[in-house]
């Protein structure tokens, strides 16, 4: 019966709130930081799918051009933030979220 | 679909493009690739020469501005309404462009000497500014979120600049971390926003919204812009990374946060509500509203406790962002939507003078007591009378003391929060009162340390204050004392019309 259910942009669209769901509950949740990032970028994939859902459902071109825009800034967030995280793990070897606690008060 | 996108492809035609309304924007460009092009090409002894360079590119950008404001035929608008450069978008550029200049006359000591990538540095601050400047005229989902990307990337990396220290790795991954969920929620709102509106220009948006009752993933979606918005303003309760980036962070790069960051974050939130989300006043200014309220508290309560100069400096940036906020907050009801744009415009440019002002105390003062604990002014007017004096005038400006220019930026968002007349706009007023009384506390505190305690260790020797920091004190000192004397020259900026303008066509 589901089988036979042709997808339509909806399905897409529940799939892309489940998958930001996750995204940022393992962001909320998890402690290392290289696992934090990559839920970030589960985040941001799951807007991509959202921008497209949205523009089949018109049959509009402008939600597809804003995936690319999107997909080019993550992956300069990409660099950035390897950059940044491979920095800290050099002085602190295996630190995580929690022990990233010089500055606080 | 496919056949759609072909045919769409073959009405494409190349846009007009109005070289003189994007000259900043390009002589930014070509300012970038000559100071990367220069500093691979020149000796480490001569790095030096960097700073002096950008400075010189960050005023070159600044004539197109000057001449489009001076020519003054209302708005340039490019690719279909999407760009718009306008005298709302030239003040707000003329803004972050000097605000660029007092950081580079700021920075430039600190990197000499800490040895820091100083080519480098000036090249992502300068990316960091072409960000700024776009947002400004940003008027579609796309540009501003990719204005804001353009301008926070450069951030996290200038954040974490000093590679070696655990403190400045800290403040650069914190940042990076939540400046990167905020993206994702915002960006997450912006695809429901043209999800339910078919458009992604700000305009249009306006008038779907206009059009009907709001639907339920429609106040999710501006819930969600302007969450993601609110963690670029360091609102509370997002504001957790701001005190940590701030204090680990190179001060000069504490200076552009807490200054530039924050004003491009401003800008996209007033272009957003203005725009896109004028008639939506029963999502937006409850939100914004409780942001302002928990933001100038909760900044001003835990400023009290601060021990250290720019952690407190940056609870402080914190619940100045609250007191920015409170026009946006009645900014649907009554007159105040006249004066709302005009209050926060004038704000974020006393506020801009005042803080790097501070800022820039820090620096001078911190190279010689190579401490951050306020106790170290102690004795300041001794030593350093000048100092001193000028370390008055920001304190008092950042408390609103008349007639410095805080006042007239505070009294400008009380007329329009009293404009909105409503209760709620009343409320928030008194709110805002009592905040102003709790503030002028701790900015108190730190002139007591200036004119009466004793310096630490009776250490007297003068302040050897280079040039370059001794510049950027003189102008952000005269700025916050002309714009409280004759505040009419700011007060004509940045009227609702200039915005709108698009909308009545």
């Amino acid at each position: 019966m589901i089988l036979a259910m042709v997808p339509n942009s909806t399905w897409y669209l529940l799939l892309a709130a489940v998958l930001f769901g996750i995204g940022a509950v393992g962001l909320l949740v998890r402690r290392n930081p290289l696992v934090m990032f990559m839920c970030i970028e589960l985040m941001l994939n799951a807007v991509n799918l959202s921008f497209v859902a949205f523009a089949v459902r018109f049959g509009d071109i402008a939600g597809q051009t804003a995936v690319f825009f999107v997909m080019v800034v993550a992956a300069a967030e990409v660099v950035v933030g390897l950059g940044i995280i491979v920095s800290i793990m050099r002085r602190r070897p295996g630190a995580t979220a929690d022990d990233l606690a010089e500055l606080k008060g | 679909m496919i056949a759609a996108i072909v045919a769409q492809l073959g009405e494409w035609t190349a846009p007009v493009i109005d070289w003189h309304a994007l000259a900043p924007e390009l002589i930014l460009v070509v300012g970038i690739n000559l100071v990367l092009f220069i500093d691979l090409n020149i000796g480490e002894a001569r790095k030096w020469a960097m700073a002096t360079l950008t400075g010189f590119v960050l005023l070159a950008a600044f004539v197109p501005v000057v001449t489009l404001a001076v020519i003054g035929d209302a708005s340039r608008e490019m690719f279909d309404g999407r760009y718009v450069v306008d005298h709302y978008a030239l003040i707000l550029k003329a803004i972050f462009l000097l605000v660029a200049y007092v950081v580079v006359l700021m920075s430039q000591n600190e990197l000499e000497e800490g040895g820091y990538y100083q080519g480098e540095f000036y090249v992502l601050m300068l990316c960091s500014v072409l960000g700024m400047v776009m947002m400004a005229s940003s008027r579609d989902l796309v540009s501003i979120f990719v204005a804001l990307e353009l301008l926070s990337i450069p951030a996290y990396m200038m954040a974490a600049w000093r590679k070696r220290d655990v403190r400045s790795n800290e403040a650069g991954v914190k940042y990076y971390l939540l400046g990167v969920f905020a993206s994702a929620v915002l960006l997450y709102g912006m695809s429901f926003l043209y999800g339910t509106t078919g458009s992604t220009k700000l305009v249009e948006i306006g008038e779907v919204l206009a059009s009907g009752d709001l639907i339920a993933m429609q106040v999710v979606a501006i819930a969600f812009v302007i969450a993601g918005l609110a963690f670029k303003v360091s609102a509370v309760p997002f504001h957790s990374w701001a005190p940590d980036t701030y204090e680990g962070a190179p001060t000069p790069v504490t200076a552009f946060f807490s200054v530039a960051s924050k004003a491009a974050g401003f800008v996209a939130l007033m272009s957003l509500i203005f725009l896109a989300f004028p008639t939506a006043t029963g999502v937006y200014q409850p939100l914004i509203w409780v942001l302002a309220v928990l933001t100038m508290t909760v900044g001003n309560v835990m400023a009290l406790r601060q021990t250290n100069i720019v952690r407190m400096l940056a609870y402080s940036s914190v619940s100045q962002g609250g007191f920015i906020l409170m026009p946006l907050a009645v900014a649907g009801t009554g007159d105040a939507s006249q004066s709302a744009v005009r209050a926060v415009i004038v704000y974020l440019l006393i506020y801009a003078f005042m803080n790097l002002g501070a800022f820039a105390v820090v620096i001078a003062v911190s190279r010689k007591t190579r401490s951050g604990e306020i106790t170290s002014f102690g004795g300041l007017f001794g030593y350093a009378p000048g100092m001193a004096a000028v370390m008055t005038i920001f304190m008092a400006s950042l408390a609103g003391i008349p007639p410095l220019g805080g006042w007239i930026a505070k009294f400008n968002v009380f007329k329009t929060v009293i404009d909105a007349g409503s209760g709620a706009a009343y409320a928030l007023a008194v709110i805002a009162a009592v905040n102003t009384v709790i503030a002028a506390a701790y900015y108190m505190r730190v002139l007591r340390q200036v004119w009466m305690m004793p310096a630490p260790d009776g250490d007297i020797t003068p302040l050897a204050t280079p040039a370059p920091v001794t510049a950027a004190l003189g102008i952000t000192a005269i700025g916050t004392l002309v714009l409280g004397v004759l505040p009419g020259l700011v007060l004509r900026f940045g009227d609702l019309q200039d915005l709108t303008g698009a909308l009545g066509r």
